[in-house]
């Protein structure tokens, strides 16, 4: 391959001069001129309640008050994956929070007086808050028509329970593969849920025109799942795909909370009520916390066997989710758990469970890491309390188990090229793993060192796709329209780069433009860390596509063999001809003048599509064996110093190393990027962040001032990211996604760094100060 | 209703309000500023932070009422500022935007600290920031920017 000259260099990132001069904007800075209306909900109170009646006269006569909506204007139905939700609540509510009808208004503060006016009468029934109750047999059901519910081909709910999805698979023979086993652990894990909490809440605004078009302004990952689930529920009103435009502009981080649809399809649904007027809805910080997905909690059983050699031979993991009232795109997550919770290990004999369980608590959803996070904590803690039984130093453990290309996977496809070994090793060395232990100066605190591996696969429907068009403009600039969502990745940056490096044209003199589902074409989502990947792919197409139009021409027109020209500082050039040159804004859209006067050619624009034609999800439901859900992992390891205060149980990262495998960094500095704010994001889960819920369901910290994200004080003192390219034979330039990935090893390394300074296993998440320094006390007293 | 006569990078402004509207609001829907931000509007997380009198405020808690006379300065001074706009730069080229969501308010509680205080310590630039939370970046990257536009004064 020739050298690469954009491909790889760490360019600055296209959408950066906008965002820190303040130009960037975000939906809620549009402006929707003086008809704007405003909406406000009306959330229940109850966490499981049947609605008797809904008074709402009062709330109609405020002056300004618009209209009043409940869920008998709306008995519509949605959902991604399965259709559990509905617009507004309809007879009963099933989490604390949840919509029950909207208040519109001209303005926010008639909205807001009128809201409180309205009026529900409700019965309430007995909550579910735990996901083992609502396992149990006499468990009240939170969806009694569960059975009735359409779901895809891939869910197994179970009707007259509970629980909404089972994914089961196995592998070998489980009791051969424990009764090989010299040693064997048993142990459960426990992860709360958690929020998202990107700093710009959710907003949305919906216009239907007096033509009967809807547009929706949403800060959304997902314009193109968002125009189809909006056709979707309101095709009772005759809406079809082309009558619905969503407009995504900047987003204010997404971190999965803004994928699929939440409470955008509120005013998408009241806009269709409301001709000729715009509604908005902006989620309060409040609602950002109990109306949007949560990341699921999960309590995991692990049974790991191995020989004494250091061999797994046998995995029994079972997943009891808590995935809250709803589960239409959280069931999802327990699915991709249910596939890979293996973790990177060659293991010949697999049983997993991973059940999706409806509980009365606010839906769960995606959230960066998509489930495997959750997993990584109890089972790297496993792996490490494994080897200290087996008398095996955990590295080491790890080494001779990693996954390697072509082992086979839990759901018997083959593992794809990773550098997993690599990884181990760079941050082995780079955080002086088998230099030993380091003592601490202050007396009062201790020093542990704690490592982990990890892996993820983007969660996809087998037919997710991607594509791009690119369109050159006269002074041979570009226009890229993708729909993918630059939600803080650089996501606009790298397909820039990567029609650069096709074109020849430097990546400064390339626009991509952020999404509009009238203007762009399909994208699946932003999500499942796919985008570089798949849609990278697509806009690779894309440029190879305009290329070949362009060497036709030249081919055509000067009758040069193409084999004999390249693409060189935005000319074409030839091989053969030393003298010939021809700059690309002479012709890609006034065409060439031939001999006769005559023009040929025309703009040259570029068209392409990428779906992964290997993947499959059919499978024998008992076993998950036959399919091929996955289209690939990506693989990476960190380890941390941490330090630890006896009397406080106050934690401090002081060094955290971190390897991601990016098959090709199409941006290095982006890709480091992800590993210093994904770590952050990771740590924060186990150190801080910790989501309380009181007995009746209500979520007590809903701000920032109680659920606590790290500042600028809580950093670690060190962060080493470390890039390996091991590349993806079918990516762009052997590229992999790697977003996500990044915080996937905190949790389980600060675990392991616990027990490593002070021989105390923590085996439920958050690990607070708090919960250290009671741990202590407790070890203390013994 | 308020007649309010302040300053707005370093423009005279002159408005009638209701006396609740909070800066915040004023700066976007008013004087359509939108570069300042609102994330929680309870002044936790400084999305809105911009210069009042010196200091960096959160402008979701700034009320009609307290601008009288007051000198406020907004992302949107950019133009005008020499340390700002090397700040913003070094914000380029440090990586220190992701979302790019907090970075309005990041950049200007940035600024009031060097303008009171040309050559903070590395302590002083977390303290400075501590009330603009960002998600994305990890913040390493953020104080990096800040370090280095130090090495310019």
């Amino acid at each position: 391959m020739n050298k690469l000259k954009y491909v790889g260099h760490p360019v600055t990132r296209i959408d950066s001069l906008e965002k820190v001069t303040g130009s960037a904007q975000f939906v809620d800075d549009i402006d929707f001129g003086p008809n704007l209306l405003y909406a406000e909900i009306i959330e229940s109170t109850f966490a499981h309640a049947i609605i008797k009646n809904i008074e709402t006269s009062s709330a109609e006569r405020v002056p300004d008050v618009v209209k009043v909506f409940t869920g008998k204007d709306f008995p519509y139905k949605f959902g991604l994956y399965m259709k559990d939700r509905f617009i507004f609540a309809q007879d009963r509510v099933r989490f604390i929070g949840e919509q029950v009808a909207a208040v519109v208004a001209r303005n926010p503060k008639a909205a807001k007086i009128a809201a409180k006016l309205v009026k529900v009468e409700y019965e309430p029934l007995p909550e579910v808050l735990d996901q083992m109750e609502a396992l149990k047999e006499d468990s009240i059901l939170i969806h009694p028509d569960l059975g009735d519910y359409p779901h895809v081909p891939w869910f197994f709910p179970k009707a007259n329970t509970n629980v909404a999805h089972w994914r089961k698979t196995r592998r070998g023979n489980i009791e051969k593969g424990f009764e090989e086993a010299d040693v064997i652990l048993e142990d459960t894990y426990t992860v709360p849920r958690y929020s998202h909490c990107a700093i710009e809440t959710h907003v949305a605004v919906g216009k239907f025109d007096y033509s009967g078009r809807l547009t929706v302004w949403a800060s959304s990952q997902s314009p193109n799942v968002q125009r189809n689930l909006f056709s979707e529920a309101l095709s009772p009103l005759g809406l079809s795909h082309k009558d619905i435009r969503v407009i995504t502009p900047h987003v204010g981080g997404g971190f999965g909370g803004k994928a699929g649809v939440t409470m955008e399809i509120m005013v998408a649904a009241i806009a269709t009520k409301l001709k000729g007027n715009s509604v908005k809805i902006r989620w309060t910080r409040e609602q950002e916390f109990y109306n949007t997905y949560q990341r699921l909690g999960v309590i995991a059983k692990i049974t790991l066997g191995a020989k004494k050699d250091g061999t797994i031979t046998a995995l029994d993991h079972k997943l009891y989710w808590d995935a809250g009232a709803y589960v239409e795109y959280g069931a999802n997550v327990v699915n991709a758990v249910g596939l890979s919770a293996t973790g990177p290990y060659r293991i010949a004999n697999i049983s997993i469970d991973s059940a999706c369980v409806y509980t009365n608590l606010p839906p769960g959803g995606p959230y960066r890491g998509f489930g495997y996070s959750e997993f990584l904590f109890g089972l790297e803690s496993h792996i490490d309390r494994v080897a200290k039984k087996l008398g095996i130093e955990p590295v080491l453990f790890r080494r001779i188990n990693a996954i390697k290309e072509g082992d086979t996977l839990a759901y018997g496809a083959k593992m794809n090229a990773n550098g997993l070994l690599q990884a181990i090793e760079k941050v082995s060395k780079e955080i002086k793993w088998y230099e030993g232990k380091i003592e601490s100066e202050d007396p009062v605190k201790v020093i542990g060192k704690g490592f982990s591996i990890f892996w993820k696969a983007p969660a996809m429907p087998p037919n997710a796709s991607s594509s791009a068009f690119l369109k050159f403009n006269e002074d041979a600039s570009i226009n890229i329209l993708v729909s993918g969502m630059d939600i803080g990745q650089g996501y606009l940056t790298v397909m820039a780069q990567i029609a650069a490096e096709i074109l020849s044209i430097p990546p400064s003199r390339i626009r991509v433009e952020r999404p509009d589902t009238d203007r762009n074409p399909y994208e699946w989502q932003t999500v499942a860390s796919h985008v570089t990947w798949s849609c990278g792919n697509a806009v690779k197409k894309a440029a190879l596509d305009a290329r070949e139009q362009i060497y036709d021409l030249i081919e055509r027109t000067h009758y040069l063999d193409r084999d004999t020209i390249y693409l060189e500082d935005e000319k074409v050039k030839s091989r053969t001809k030393p003298d010939f040159e021809l700059a690309l804004k002479d012709f890609v859209i006034n065409g060439i003048q031939v001999e006769d006067g005559t023009f040929k050619g025309g703009p040259i624009t570029g068209r392409g599509t990428f779906m992964p034609e290997f993947t499959s999800t059919d499978a024998d439901p008992e076993t998950s064996q036959g399919g091929h859900p996955n289209v690939h992992y990506t693989v990476g390891a960190a380890a941390v110093i941490l330090q630890i205060d006896k009397e406080t149980g106050k934690m401090k990262v002081l060094k955290v190393v971190e390897a991601v495998d990016a098959g090709k960094a199409i941006n290095p500095d982006l890709v480091k990027g992800q590993v210093t704010g994904g770590l952050m994001q990771g740590l924060a889960t186990v150190l801080y962040e910790d989501m309380r819920f009181d007995n009746k369901g209500k979520m007590l910290n809903p701000n920032f001032t109680d659920y606590k994200i790290p500042t600028s004080m809580d950093i670690p003192d060190e962060i080493v990211p470390i890039i390996i390219e091991v590349p993806q034979p079918d990516g762009p330039f052997g590229a992999r996604g790697i977003g996500e990935h990044t915080m996937l090893p905190a949790a389980p390394m600060i675990a392991n760094a616990i027990e490593d300074a002070l021989g105390i296993r923590i085996k439920s998440m958050p690990i607070t100060a708090e919960k250290v320094a009671l741990a202590i006390l407790k070890k203390g007293e013994k | 209703m308020i007649n309010l006569k302040f300053k707005v990078n370093g423009k005279e402004v002159a408005i009638k309000v209701e006396d609740s509207k909070r800066l915040l609001d004023i700066l976007r829907d008013e004087l359509g500023l939108t570069g300042t931000k609102e994330g929680c509007g309870i002044g936790e997380c400084g999305a809105c932070t911009v210069i009042m009198n010196g200091d960096a405020v959160c402008s979701c808690l700034i009320l009609a009422g307290q601008l009288q006379n007051a000198e406020i300065e907004t992302i949107e001074n950019l133009e005008r500022d020499n340390i700002l706009s090397n700040l913003q730069e070094a914000f380029l080229e440090y990586g220190a935007i992701q979302c790019g969501f907090c970075t309005p308010g990041m950049l200007m509680s940035a600024k009031a600290l060097l303008d009171k205080n040309p050559h903070p310590t590395e302590e002083e630039i977390k303290t400075a920031l501590e009330g603009n939370l960002c998600r994305c970046t990890g913040y390493i990257p953020i104080i990096d920017a800040v370090k280095n536009v130090l090495d310019k004064y």
